[in-house]
């Protein structure tokens, strides 16, 4: 049995590799720009000074992260999509419904976790900080957005680097609601050319450049921007 | 017993020691003095090479330290070593601390090696806390402790790198006298202290060193009396200050 | 739901036994707990040749570790699904394959772990126990590891979570867990799936909520779910 990986990467099969590829890419960046928002949303909810928005914050964070991806896909896919109106159901099953309901899943899945990263960023900052915005007249989101948000932001960059790599390696279990990504796209190929070898060992050396270059961000932001004490 | 030859070493390009030649015999007792800095510690660890040198030799009884195919572990079981910071082991008891080496290295029973060591924290005077965990004591009590676990090697050398630095002051004379026992006993010992009272009464000769090199060595009358070096009578002159607590 | 409860709950506890492989929430907690019990050892042995002075061991581990901490869970699978019955030369079941890739992928995380438990206790602890004359490994086995396992604790208790969560990708490769029974039953009932999906949901929540509470209890801090 011969290792021949042109095979797998050229013609047909390659095609589907690379949708996959591109399409694995494209979640991951939508993802990040619709999560980080609804994170940095729960993270100040958490931050507040009020109990109930407190508790909101606490219970987003703690049920999303608590269940796994693969639970949460399921869910959305097979579960809320049947509470929909049929007629935007037809439309959702129209227009990639399985794209749509990986974003939805992704999206709050990882926000739960950013969100925590964002808020030990916050929380990072002494609270002296906050306390001599406050006492200049800013309100409390004009205090964390001039004053401490900034601050934080150099703290929180690598554990969110961080969160884009796990966001990244998770794209792959959309696979499970057919969502026609890296992965999925492999076993595509994998069954139609029996050649395995080949098939997963691309697939891997995909998966790893740009984990190495999500890694490699991380450490040149690290570098060019270290954390400064106060 | 020790002998220094022309020992030098550099932390990248400073020079920590410079070109030290010195000879320290069986059964005395030698105090290392002097400025943050002049290589006092570097020059005490180097003789159970806990840091390496990088030019000269370093003999114990005779033989070179560095020599290809010596058992490093075991050589360093023969030298007892209490550090400034205690560095006792928080997760095992005070017995557990002395027991520990005795019974792996050495390979004493457990019968053995507890024997020795309530004799040792006996001598210390801390046999009531045998059982008692290092985050409860006194840090003049850890600091016993690290002697008594130091001793149940039955070492023929015992180091001290400035076991008191680190103490409050009233606890600071409680370990100074373990020291001066074991002193008193015949044990070869080299102490880097600040403590020149200590240094007066219990040492056999004094070094004062600066920038690496041993600038000084007197017995206390002769280091104290009529100093030599100019850097010695300044630092002497400045312990004299009326802030200074000790001399 | 009563009704949905009433007919699946000993399927979902358990799957098919003993009419069949033990499955279901039972299944979840043994793979879970197998995986890590033997993770744990991996992720020492991979910790020490992470700290360890010399190259020749320090590289390749680390090497090892960024490769396996940059390709998705999934793939590991597939590679342990399809490869392993090629290595081993017998068919194995798909719970060896999850076993497998899981010890794996888990070993790699828990070796940062390790690295940075140890690399957290003062080099005076190791200086000491080498100047009264133990050996590297009599230090590290009765100086530093006993001390830096009991600082992992909480991390240790995180990575239990995540592992947990990390079997419900046994559903891929057909095994019986948790997850693949919900699909069963949702399958068979057809016309339920928010509630079955939602009972899923809610299981997990509780199991690994509940696990980090506990032990948490104990240190006062609030969560320990990190990826």
């Amino acid at each position: 049995m011969s290792i021949d990986l042109s095979i797998v990467l050229s013609g047909e099969f390659g095609q589907w590799l690379l949708r996959g590829f591109l399409l694995s890419i494209e979640l991951t960046l939508v993802t990040l720009v619709l999560a980080f928002p609804l994170a940095t949303f729960v993270a100040l909810l958490r931050l507040s000074p009020w109990k109930p928005l407190q508790g909101l914050g606490f219970a987003y964070v703690e049920g999303i992260r608590n269940i796994p991806l693969l639970a949460h896909l399921m869910f959305w896919y097979f579960g809320a999509t049947q509470l929909l109106p049929e007629g935007t159901r037809t439309w959702l099953y129209e227009h990639d419904a399985e794209s749509i309901c990986a974003v939805v899943a992704l999206t709050l899945y990882t926000a739960a976790f950013m969100a925590e990263d964002i808020r030990s960023g916050i929380r990072s900052i002494p609270t002296a900080q906050f306390e001599a915005a406050r006492a200049l007249g800013f309100g409390y989101l004009r205090s964390m957005r001039l004053v401490v948000l900034p601050q934080a932001v150099r703290i929180t960059v690598p554990p969110l680097i961080s969160q884009t790599l796990s966001l990244w390696k998770n794209t792959s279990i959309a696979t499970v609601i057919g969502t026609a990504e890296l992965m999925y796209q492999a076993q595509r190929v994998e069954t139609a050319t029996f050649r395995g070898a080949e098939t997963f060992a691309v697939t891997t050396v995909a998966y790893l450049a740009v984990s190495g270059v999500i890694t490699l961000l991380g450490v040149l932001y690290q570098r060019r921007y270290p954390v400064r004490a106060a | 017993m020790i002998d220094f030859r022309n020992v030098s070493k550099f932390y990248g390009s400073f020079r920590a020691l410079n070109d030290v030649t010195e000879t320290i015999a069986r059964g005395e007792v030698v105090v290392v003095c002097g400025p943050s800095g002049s290589g006092k510690s570097t020059l005490i660890r180097t003789i159970n090479r806990l840091e390496p040198i990088d030019s000269g030799q370093i003999l114990l009884n005779g033989e070179d330290i560095h020599r290809p195919g010596l058992d490093v572990d075991r050589f360093r079981s023969g030298i007892g070593f209490v550090f400034q910071q205690f560095n006792l082991f928080p997760h095992l008891s005070v017995l557990d601390n002395c027991t520990l080496a005795p019974m792996k290295v050495r390979r004493l029973s457990e019968t053995e090696a507890r024997e020795r060591a309530l004799a040792l924290l006996d001598r210390v005077g801390l046999a009531d806390k045998a059982h008692a965990f290092p985050a409860q004591l006194s840090g003049g009590q850890q600091q016993r402790v690290a002697i008594a676990r130091a001793l149940a090697m039955e070492p023929p050398l015992m180091l001290f790198d400035e076991p008191t630095s680190a103490l409050d002051p009233e606890m600071v004379s409680e370990v100074l006298l373990v020291i001066r026992d074991l002193a008193h006993h015949g044990q070869t010992l080299v102490c880097v202290t600040h403590e020149m009272g200590f240094a007066r009464e219990v040492a056999d000769r004094i070094f004062f060193m600066d920038e690496g090199k041993i600038l000084e060595r007197a017995t206390p009358e002769d280091f104290f009396e009529r100093p030599q070096h100019p850097r010695t009578k300044q630092f002497l002159s400045d312990l004299r200050s009326p802030f200074a607590r000790s001399v | 739901m009563i009704e949905l409860i009433h007919n699946y709950w000993l399927y979902f506890l358990i799957g098919q036994y003993p009419d069949g492989p033990l499955g279901g929430l039972v299944l979840t907690l043994l793979l879970g707990a197998a995986a890590l019990g033997l993770a744990l050892p991996l992720g020492v042995v991979l910790g020490l040749a992470r700290t360890s002075a010399h190259r020749a061991i320090r590289w390749p581990v680390t090497a090892l570790v960024y490769v396996v901490r940059g390709t998705p869970l999934l793939m590991v699978i597939f590679w342990a699904y399809f490869f392993l019955p090629a290595v081993t030369g017998h068919q194995t079941s798909q719970f060896t394959t999850m076993l497998a890739a899981l010890v794996v992928f888990n070993g790699a995380y828990l070796a940062e772990i390790v690295r940075a438990g140890i690399q957290g206790i003062p080099r005076g602890q190791s200086e000491c126990a080498r100047a009264l004359g133990l050996s590297y490994w009599q230090t590290m086995r009765a100086v530093i590891l006993p001390q830096a396992l009991r600082n992992m604790l909480p991390s240790l208790v995180a990575q239990f979570v995540t592992t947990l969560k990390e079997t419900s990708l046994g559903y891929i490769i057909g095994l019986s867990e948790v997850s693949f029974i919900a699909g069963q039953i949702n399958a068979q009932v057809l016309t339920q799936p928010v509630q079955v999906y939602t009972t899923l949901a809610l299981t997990y929540f509780v199991l690994c909520f509940g696990l980090s509470q506990i032990v948490l209890e104990k240190r006062g801090a609030r969560s320990v779910v990190t990826r």
